[in-house]
């Protein structure tokens, strides 16, 4: 009785966890404009979205293009600026360490809007004209941290050792970060990439108050707009079955290569 | 004489607490030389300075007569084996060990050649493509030696290599390390804590305690004539005593009188006295009887017995020999004068300078303790306190100051400790009671015995 109690909780839980995402995907497959309506089976909106047949579309597919551009370059730059400031803090000793542990953290649990609006009145004050630049610039800001954070432990674990050994084989502290630490670190820059990625990817309120008035549209801000504009494109609904799945490989292949890692682990 | 390295006033500090002071030392090309000392007695920091992981506060290092200070460390023409291997987990062995070859861009059939004949020298032939992880702790201490001695250094720095390996493993290792630094030629600076491995690998040793070097010398003059209590008790095991030098071959210890062969350490001076287990005989015969003693405890130990025995003047020796001796029974013993090792006493009491309160206390070392002066308050003291005259509480709070207990020396009769302050000033201390390393004590002064005396007298 109590195992059957068990198994009911974990399944109450994933239904209440999955229905909104089985919902969207399920009603992608129908023509329907209003959302809730089911009007038979049809790919009539993977069509169109995916040959760009719609109202909107250029927008649209704008939109996703900066969203996946914006994630890129800010999960590239975040990765090499939070790999470096890990290794940075790594080395340091004592109170300072934490002090600057604790300031990496401050920017994660600080809600969005505030970065948003601070980043926004930081722009302006400096003039800087906005567009591309600065979302960019400010998904670095709130990115770096959990790279940082997805490094750290591998630092941790670590031979403190390996780096020195390094250098006292002739490798110049640029060698020695090239040749063994970045190998070493690897997974976890991976982690961090691909962490800061998404984080970039479903970023709103950032977005929104740092894209200037130069027309540019993330998804998230396209969403937003085309909501108060009466109804969502009905092609959103593919598309976000598809980033749902492609995520969904995505997590996939890398807990299958974390096994693989710990695997090797378990073996030495 | 050749010396490869000339290591000149060297003094390293990490915050305020002094790693190494003023530390002088050559190295002849070709030997084996072994720091050897307690953890934290700063040969790590020696070794890492020499390697350029860390630059010293004050001093000099020359090798073949040339600053090192200032070089970094992958230009200095010597490599290192690291405590914990640190080998390359994302290369294999080959790689590994052609790491420091290919930086300098060696020709590839060249270092083809040169990784074959190391992994050889190792006993690790068969094992190039092999994963650095799937090895044993002693293969991967071997790639990291072939690792380090691939790039043909003038000097090997090893910092305790053996340390991770298992007893058996380490015995293997140490005939091999011997071995190896016979066919290569090469300087071998070796750390360790082990003091049998140093006696063991060595030419020369280097005895460093608390940042300074204590003693250098041979293994055997290390063993046979420690110069102060601190080696002997660090090197192999021995009796180190209270005694009185009666005048030039004559010291008095244990309440008897015996010859000796050391000098010049004047007449009814306090000495140290050491005697090394293995050095007291049991004897039948009545003429060569120096003094007699009760067998406390006998047990044994693979190749001798180990006893307790208390002389008849109630000191406690421990003896090493071949025979076993009923415990209970009574024992003729003698020592040998070349046996009797004599040391200048580092110190003879504690001095301390003070400040005096008022009539009944003087501040010293930062705690207000109540001693009878007779000088105006405000007068600088100095003050001896007899190493007997000082006492320590089990409750912090009885005592003026509180501390821990440093380091333990057993006396024969008694304990003498050191005892380091919560302020970091060490005090020494006679006592019969029994504590262990680490105990946090009370600190007080008892009065008798004490002299106090105006500082500039």
């Amino acid at each position: 009785m109590k195992k059957f109690f068990a198994k009911l909780y974990i399944w109450v839980l994933l239904v209440i966890l999955y229905a909104p995402l089985v919902f969207i995907a399920v009603f992608s497959f129908t023509e329907s404009k209003v959302l809730g309506s089911w009007e038979g089976f049809s790919t009539t909106l993977y069509h169109n979205l995916l040959t760009g047949q719609m109202q909107g579309n250029a927008s649209l597919l704008a939109a996703v293009k900066n969203t996946v551009l914006i994630a890129l370059a800010a999960a590239f730059i975040s990765t090499l600026l939070g790999t470096v400031a890990a290794i940075g803090i790594h080395n340091l000793k004592g109170r300072r360490k934490k002090a600057v542990t604790l300031l990496n953290n401050i920017p994660m649990i600080n809600p969005d809007i505030i970065t948003g609006v601070s980043l926004f009145l930081l722009f302006v004050f400096l003039h800087f004209s906005q567009g591309y630049l600065t979302v960019i610039l400010a998904h670095i800001t709130f990115c770096t941290p959990y790279v940082v954070l997805s490094v750290m432990p591998k630092l941790q674990q670590m031979n403190p050792n390996i780096y020195e050994a390094a250098l006292d084989l002739g490798a110049t502290p640029s060698q020695a970060l090239r040749k063994v630490l970045v190998p070493e670190l690897k997974p976890g820059m991976v982690s961090g990439f691909i962490l800061a990625f998404t984080m970039s990817l479903d970023d709103f309120a950032v977005t929104f108050f740092t894209r200037g008035t130069i027309g540019l549209d993330t998804l998230s801000t396209y969403i937003y707009t085309d909501a108060r504009k009466g109804g969502l494109t009905p092609e959103l609904r593919p598309l976000m079955t598809l980033i749902f799945l492609i995520i969904l490989i995505l997590l996939v292949i890398i807990n299958v290569r974390q096994d693989r890692i710990n695997k090797q682990t378990v073996q030495r | 004489m050749d010396k490869i390295i000339d290591i000149r006033h060297l003094s390293k500090s990490f915050g305020d607490k002094k790693v190494l002071e003023d530390i002088n030392l050559y190295i002849r090309r070709g030997e084996f030389i072994t720091l050897l000392g307690p953890s934290g007695c700063g040969k790590t920091t020696l070794l890492r300075m020499i390697a350029g992981f860390l630059a010293p506060d004050e001093g000099a290092i020359l090798m073949d007569g040339k600053d090192l200070v200032g070089i970094p460390p992958h230009e200095r023409p010597l490599n290192t084996v690291f405590q914990r291997y640190a080998l390359f987990p994302h290369l294999d062995v080959y790689d590994n060990i052609a790491f420091g070859l290919k930086l300098k861009k060696v020709p590839q059939d060249e270092i083809d050649k040169r990784v074959r004949k190391v992994l050889k020298l190792v006993a690790m032939s068969d094992y190039e493509d092999r994963d650095v992880e799937t090895l044993s702790g002693g293969q991967q201490q071997r790639i990291a030696i072939a690792r380090a001695i691939v790039n043909q250094p003038k000097v090997l720095l090893l910092d305790e290599p053996l340390a991770a390996l298992d007893l058996k493993m380490r015995k293997d290792m140490q005939t091999e390390l011997k071995e190896m630094h016979r066919k290569l030629g090469i300087t071998f600076i070796y750390v360790t804590h082990d003091q049998e491995e140093a006696l063991t690998l060595s030419d020369t040793i280097v005895v460093l305690n608390e940042g300074r070097i204590q003693q250098i010398g041979t293994p055997t003059d290390i063993y046979n004539e420690p110069v102060n209590s601190f080696v002997a008790d660090f090197i192999g095991e021995s009796n180190i005593l209270n005694g009185t030098m009666v005048r030039d071959r004559r010291v008095a210890f244990i309440g008897h009188e015996f010859d000796c062969v050391d000098e010049g350490f004047g007449e009814d001076n306090p000495v140290d006295v050491v005697i090394r287990p293995e050095d007291i005989y049991f004897t039948t015969e009545a003429e060569k009887t120096q003094f007699t003693a009760t067998v406390k405890s006998c047990t044994f130990k693979g190749v001798h017995y180990e006893m307790f025995v208390d002389t008849d003047t109630g000191n406690e020796l421990m003896i090493q020999d071949y025979d076993a001796y009923p415990v209970g029974s009574t024992v003729r013993l003698y020592i040998e004068p070349d046996d009797i090792q004599v040391m200048r006493k580092e110190r003879t009491d504690n001095t301390l300078p003070g400040t005096v309160k008022d009539a009944e206390t003087i501040e010293i070392l930062g705690g207000a303790f109540a001693l009878k002066s007779g000088f105006e308050p405000g007068t600088e003291v100095t003050v001896q306190v007899p190493f007997d005259a000082v006492d320590l509480l089990d409750n912090l709070d009885d005592g003026v100051l509180s501390g821990e207990v440093h380091f333990i020396l057993y006396k024969g009769d008694h304990y003498h400790l050191t005892v380091r302050t919560d302020d970091g000033d060490d005090l020494w201390v006679d006592t019969d009671d029994i504590w262990d390393k680490g105990d946090l004590v009370g600190i007080n002064f008892k009065s008798k015995g004490i002299k106090i005396r105006r500082k500039d007298e």
